[in-house]
């Protein structure tokens, strides 16, 4: 078979486990090639998170450390700290980082702590078999929101680049999404100012990513996209997060 | 070296780690430790170090789990509900085998308990931590010149076997203050770390991980945990006995207990008793086999704790049988007197 484009040189051999129409291994490969066009894979240390994306660590071609549920900003901290020149990144889930990790994220943002953070948002928990995450959208079905998510149980899908972002630590925060070639254009910018902030030294730098997760929102991959677009673009809304404010 | 200075236990324990080369500190306040974070915040930022308050102990042994992976010197302490926050990290770290030093000032539980010295973590420190096939090495020191040195060794041993050591001490150790002497005790042949993550120089990258999917694989690697701490029961085994030679019964304690205990044998042995004390300095790997020759020599064994009884069922097991092993324990931070020790050994001796 010809090879259409190479595999980015911070990417390993190895096949993703992901599910066809998963968007997980397009951000894999963004990441990936953000640092190999800033030409620090031997200066990247990247956190792996509990989740689909578990096996992260098997796909980044970079030192790896695999975090516990929801502890990779903690896990991060403590490698920046002892690494202060190297750029140390998280991957995280939704689940990961918006419910078990909520305390971390807030907190390392709080702090300014200089690592880039990679949040994919897919409104559920892949992994354990779609749960309801802290994302699911208001009447969004999961396995345990089996009516539709109820804003007066379960309270509301939070926003969490927006409620980053009113943190005097986070330096840069966008929301991006991979549903589109032109919005996959604008991820990988936003995930390259994401490194840029951190080499910088200016504080905390998240991208959030709109991701899909065909297997447990039980629809095709296409109608996955059409999904996101309809459901996930007008609660979460794309661009960059400033003051708790998306930046048209 | 050889000056002797004055020294809080919480505040030796703080300076023997940076003497042992300590860079790096993530913790948490809680009573009755504060001092450690506190001297640490104070003197390690001098040494070029980093100091960290965590919004957590979650987060601070996680952050841990961090910085041993990248290859610091790196500690943590806390006190009892502390430590059951922290076990979370400290199970990722064993079972990635990454070297860090834990301390528990113990105060009396369950729950909330209360702030005065006990040492009703004995179950969590040796036994379950938290989840998963894997042990700690537990230091137990009973004065602050030990609690230095045991701190600084500590290090050296978490490196040798890529292992978290616990030093457990208790509000007493922690806040009395003893003529320290801070003696280079170090061992220099320690392995180099070519595990770490520090970004992948020259070199093919690092993975830090305890992920097994497969269940062989995890068995595999479980048991390769479980002989490196044959190996640490075989190499690392610390303990003290007094008294033993003539002695008709033993009591085993540890820490401030044995203090105690120390001070009962006199009153005891003044009233006729011939009482020893074996006094194990490492809960894990625990003193088993200088128990079990001493049960061929003693009639009766006492163990005292500042628990309802923990550490007695290890003595149990190692006696074997062979003789009768009687407990006595105060708890909820109340602490045993002499007198009451003595009291205790009339009517075990009876
Ligand atoms: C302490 C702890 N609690 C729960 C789990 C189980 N768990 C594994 S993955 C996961 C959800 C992950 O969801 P998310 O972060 O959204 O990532 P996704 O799988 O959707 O990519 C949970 C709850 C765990 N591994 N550890
Ligand atoms: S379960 Fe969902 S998030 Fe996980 S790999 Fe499959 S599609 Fe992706």
């Amino acid at each position: 078979m010809e090879k259409v484009a190479g595999r980015p040189d911070s990417l390993t051999d190895k096949e993703f486990h992901y599910c066809p129409g998963c968007t997980h291994g397009i951000v894999h490969r963004l990441v990936a090639e953000v640092i190999d066009e800033f030409d620090l894979k031997e200066e990247t240390i990247g956190v792996a998170p509990v989740g689909c994306s578990v096996l992260a660590y098997d796909y980044f071609d970079v030192d790896m450390h695999e975090a516990s549920h929801g502890r990779a900003p903690a896990v991060a901290t403590g490698i920046k700290r002892v690494h202060p020149d190297k750029a140390v990144f998280t991957y995280q889930g939704d689940g990961d980082l918006a419910s078990i990790g909520t305390a971390e994220i807030v907190h390392a943002a709080n702090r300014g702590e200089e690592i880039t953070t990679i949040f994919i948002n897919n409104a559920i928990y892949g992994m354990t078999g779609g749960q309801m995450a802290p994302t699911t959208l208001e009447g969004q079905k999961a396995t345990t929101s089996p009516y539709g998510r109820d804003l007066g149980e379960a309270g509301h899908p939070i926003k969490v680049s927006e409620m980053l972002s009113k943190l005097d630590g986070a330096a840069y925060i966008e929301r991006v999404s991979v549903d589109s070639p032109k919005n996959i254009k604008q991820t990988k910018k936003a995930i390259k100012k994401a490194f840029e902030v951190q080499q910088s030294g200016e504080g905390f730098a998240m991208v959030e990513v709109l991701s899909t997760c065909p297997t447990n929102w039980g629809v095709s991959p296409v109608e996955a996209i059409e999904w996101l677009q309809e459901n996930m673009l007008p609660h979460y809304k794309l661009g960059e997060v400033v003051d708790g404010e998306v930046q048209g | 070296m050889g000056e002797k200075v004055l020294m809080k236990g919480n505040e030796a324990i703080g300076e023997a780690a940076i003497k042992a080369g300590c860079t790096h500190f993530f913790g948490y306040p809680i009573t009755p430790q504060n001092d450690i974070p506190e001297y640490m915040s104070r003197r390690l930022p001098k040494e070029g170090g980093v100091f960290l308050q965590a919004e957590s102990e979650v987060a601070a042994s996680n952050m841990v789990y961090g910085a041993a992976g990248a290859g610091a010197r790196v500690m943590t302490s806390s006190s009892s509900p502390g430590i059951s926050l922290k076990a979370e990290g400290i199970s990722y770290i064993a079972g990635a085998e990454l070297p860090c030093v834990i301390v528990n000032i113990v105060r009396g539980g369950p729950g909330l308990g209360g702030i005065q010295p006990a040492q009703s973590d004995y179950f969590q420190a040796t036994k379950g931590m938290a989840h998963g096939d894997f042990r700690l090495v537990v230091f137990a020191p009973s004065s602050v010149q030990e609690a230095v040195d045991l701190t600084m060794e500590a290090f050296d041993v978490a490196d040798k076997y890529r292992n978290p050591v616990m030093v457990m001490g208790d509000g007493i150790i922690g806040q009395m203050m003893e003529p320290v002497e801070f003696k280079d005790i170090g061992t220099d042949d320690l392995p180099e770390k070519d595990w770490i993550t520090d970004g992948a120089e020259g070199r093919d990258r690092n993975v830090i991980n305890s992920l097994y999917l497969d269940p062989e694989k995890l068995e595999e690697h479980n048991w390769k945990l479980d002989r490196k701490y044959e190996k640490i029961k075989e190499e690392e085994v610390k303990y003290e006995t007094s008294n033993m030679e003539d002695a008709d019964v033993a009591i085993v304690a540890y820490g401030t207990t044995a203090r105690i205990v120390k001070t009962a044998i006199k009153k005891a042995r003044a009233e006729g008793i011939k009482v020893g004390l074996i006094r194990p300095i490492t809960l894990f790997p625990f003193p088993e086999k200088v128990i079990n020759e001493a049960a061929d020599q003693v009639d009766k064994f006492l163990t005292v704790e500042m628990s309802t009884g923990q550490m007695v069922e290890d003595v149990r097991l190692a006696v074997n049988g062979k003789k009768p092993v009687e407990f006595y324990g105060r708890t909820g931070g109340v602490v045993p007197t002499p007198e009451e020790i003595v009291e205790q050994l009339k009517e075990v001796v009876e």
